[in-house]
């Protein structure tokens, strides 16, 4: 009995040991730390404390959570606030499968594992080689973004509503910030540019011709038939925001090309897609 | 009150996305259709998200302090900043615009 405290005490250095551990942690630090921008800009875009917070706790997924308050405070309608972000999350079912084939979560376990299945826990895993790594790297990330992102959701929130007048501090101009750093680390290459840019003129043409919000379901479906006709990587788009494996890690290029050819399994097919 | 239902669908929606990933026969994976579409729509909702945020006002496009943010945000993004600054940067862009009188 006596031993018991020591145990643990060795285990927990040895967690701490573990690179994906590390990984995840630093991760979770940096993602959190950014749902302030989100706390704050959710609630001067109209949605009240609890609203703020019914989002990050429950639908947590960064960028379906921005959507979300983008078009509601560019006046769009709930139903097109709720489809924008739904649309958005797609990419998550995506990682849920990669997920399943990697760590093969069983019972309760696996209703928990979807909830933080979001862009940074899937790099985290994906990232590593080791079944165990994977599993541990997925965890930390996933749970430890989690706490912090809500955390600091709710000290955003706070902060946000005492603001007054959000113009005046340029909130605006922090949205338009948090897109474009949501939408940058995706544009790698001149195809996902591309899509980029023709998305962006579909929207500015539809403006003056639709309601508040549509516009951006309208760039979704252009975006979705370019994917369906065209050919280039499978993985296109589907970076995380912040990227794990970037600045917290030395071997940048090798993790990379790990988390690549696990994201990518279709890569070999990619011809054969319309077979 | 309208708002909630919304919200709250938009939240069981995207838990819905998440689940069916573990569900689904994995077979589906290798089907990189999907997958595509998922990345593509990911790009475009984002880049759409983006320019309505600084052009649209409401149904009129216009020029405005926005306009600053987004070329200060992609200065600071070039810059490799992190999150938090990029968004810091925007906002400080579009308050000291105004301040000199560009709305």
């Amino acid at each position: 009995m006596g031993l018991e405290p020591t145990e643990t005490g060795t285990k927990a250095v040895k967690l701490l040991q573990s690179p994906a551990v590390r990984v995840g942690l630093s991760i979770s630090i940096a993602t959190g730390l950014y749902g302030v921008s989100f706390g704050a800009l959710s609630v001067t875009s109209g949605l009240d404390f609890w609203q703020t917070m019914a989002l990050s706790l429950l639908l947590f997924s960064g960028g379906s959570q921005f959507a979300f308050i983008g078009v509601v405070a560019g006046g769009g309608s709930g139903i097109a606030a709720m489809s924008a972000a739904t649309l958005l999350g797609m990419r998550n079912g995506i990682y849920g499968m990669q997920l399943n084939a990697l760590l093969h979560p069983t019972g309760w376990r696996r209703y928990v594992a979807a909830q933080v299945t979001i862009d940074e826990s899937t790099a985290t895993s994906s990232g590593q080689t080791d079944p165990d790594e994977q599993r541990r790297g997925f965890w930390t990330a996933g749970i430890g973004i989690y706490i912090l992102w809500n955390l600091f959701t709710a000290v955003g929130a706070l902060a946000g509503s005492g603001l007054g007048d959000p113009k005046q501090w340029g909130l605006d101009g922090a949205a338009v910030a948090a897109f474009l750093a949501l939408l940058w680390p995706r544009l790698k290459g001149r195809e996902p540019a591309a899509i980029a840019v023709v998305c962006a003129l579909a929207t500015v043409l539809a403006v003056p011709f639709v309601p508040a919000g549509v516009p951006i379901l309208i760039a979704a479906v252009v975006a979705a038939l370019i994917g369906w006709f065209s050919h280039g990587r499978s993985d296109e788009g589907l970076e995380p925001d912040v990227d794990p494996y970037d600045t917290h890690h030395g071997g940048r290029d090798k993790n990379r090309d790990t988390h690549r050819d696990l994201h990518g399994e279709g890569h070999g097919q990619a011809g054969k897609a319309g077979t | 009150m309208n708002l909630w239902i919304w919200l709250l669908l938009a939240c069981v929606l995207a838990y819905a996305w998440k689940l069916v990933g573990y569900f689904v026969p994995a077979t589906l994976l290798k089907d990189p259709r999907m997958s595509r579409i998922a990345g593509t729509m990911t790009i475009g909702l984002l880049a759409s998200l983006t320019i309505v945020n600084t052009v649209a006002s409401g149904p009129t496009l216009a020029a405005d302090a926005r306009l600053g943010a987004l070329g200060a945000a992609a200065v600071a993004l070039v810059c490799r900043a992190p999150f938090l600054v990029v968004v810091v940067v925007g906002a400080g862009a579009a308050a000291l615009l105004r301040l000199i009188g560009w709305n």
